[in-house]
């Protein structure tokens, strides 16, 4: 799944690494938002359950509801 | 009174906030994260550090560990909870406070002495202290810029739930005296009940003149005394 902070809350990574594009002349970059990439292996029966079981872990502890949105997608 | 300290593996401000709470008259015992009875604690402290690593983010971990919900009884029940610093931020992770806490704004780490301003007594951080008066207390921190959605913010602001804005000496609260870009200077905050309480800086290293500063005194001293009136 990736890991995203929800638009509104803080990133000062992305707004300092914004800063610094715009200052090396890519005068188009309005915006960078660092996420995070995290992969769970799973054992499931179909892709179905397994999908439902991973947005359960995101909800739970994998990301924080109050600063992050989370999305998540199969890997073959 | 007797206060349970937790230790996390990671934490390492427990010893400092034992210290402190036995030369204030309590009696803090130190508890490990996996116990899962604290029914004689009249009051706990979540401690500084970095508990489980801080890895995933900081206080994920630690707010699924065995004590938590030991921990989440007592808020519920009126008991006095202080999470200090890391404490502060798995108080958040776990719910029992609003918000959350980030990078801070310079990407740097801080470890200084700031000043916060007390906004409310409505705590059982502040109980002893007087709004207005300014705080001396060192700051240790990576991640301790304050958080927190709109209506969150509102709330928080409209319950009296600041108790410590970071500001210069005289108590001024401006954008150049906050020093992690924490939402309005947010330093330290209560739960709408008030026995629950989170701050950034540690109280814990300001409670004697060797130390530099006693100004961390009024904020235990609060939370000891708020121990003597709470229901066990």
């Amino acid at each position: 799944m990736r890991v995203m902070r929800r638009p509104g809350i803080a990133d000062p990574e992305g707004t300092t690494t914004a800063r610094a594009l715009n200052d090396l002349g890519f005068t188009e970059v309005t915006g960078v938002h660092f996420g995070r990439d995290i992969v769970v292996d799973v054992e499931a029966d179909d892709a179905s359950a397994g999908h439902d079981r991973v947005v359960e872990m995101c909800e739970k502890l994998l990301a924080n509801p109050v600063i992050e949105d989370y999305v998540v997608e199969r890997i073959p | 009174m007797r206060v349970a300290v937790v230790v996390f593996p990671g934490s390492n401000c427990e010893l400092d906030a034992v210290h402190a709470l036995s030369l204030l008259g309590a009696e803090p015992e130190l508890v490990f994260h996996r116990e899962t009875d604290l029914s004689g604690a009249d009051g706990i402290v979540l401690p500084g550090g970095f508990a489980h690593g801080d890895y995933l983010r900081t206080g994920a971990i630690a707010r699924f560990s065995p004590v938590m919900a030991e921990v989440e009884r007592h808020a519920a029940n009126g008991t006095p909870v202080l999470g200090i610093c890391n404490g502060f931020q798995i108080l958040t992770e776990a719910g029992l406070l609003p918000g959350a806490l980030v990078a801070n704004r310079d990407l740097r780490f801080i470890c200084r002495p700031v000043h916060v301003r007390v906004e409310s007594t409505d705590s059982v951080l502040t109980r002893n202290a007087e709004v207005g008066s300014v705080l001396r207390i060192p700051l240790n921190s990576y991640e301790g810029n304050y958080v927190v959605d709109t209506p969150g913010l509102d709330e928080l602001e409209a319950s009296g739930g600041v108790v410590l804005r970071y500001s210069d000496r005289h108590g001024a609260v401006e954008p150049e005296t906050n020093p992690n870009g924490s939402t309005r200077s947010i330093a330290g905050i209560t739960n709408t009940s008030g026995n629950v309480a989170g701050l950034m800086p540690h109280p814990e290293r300001a409670i004697e003149e060797i130390l530099g500063s006693t100004d961390g005194r009024v904020l235990l001293e609060s939370f000891v005394a708020s121990m003597e009136r709470a229901p066990t």
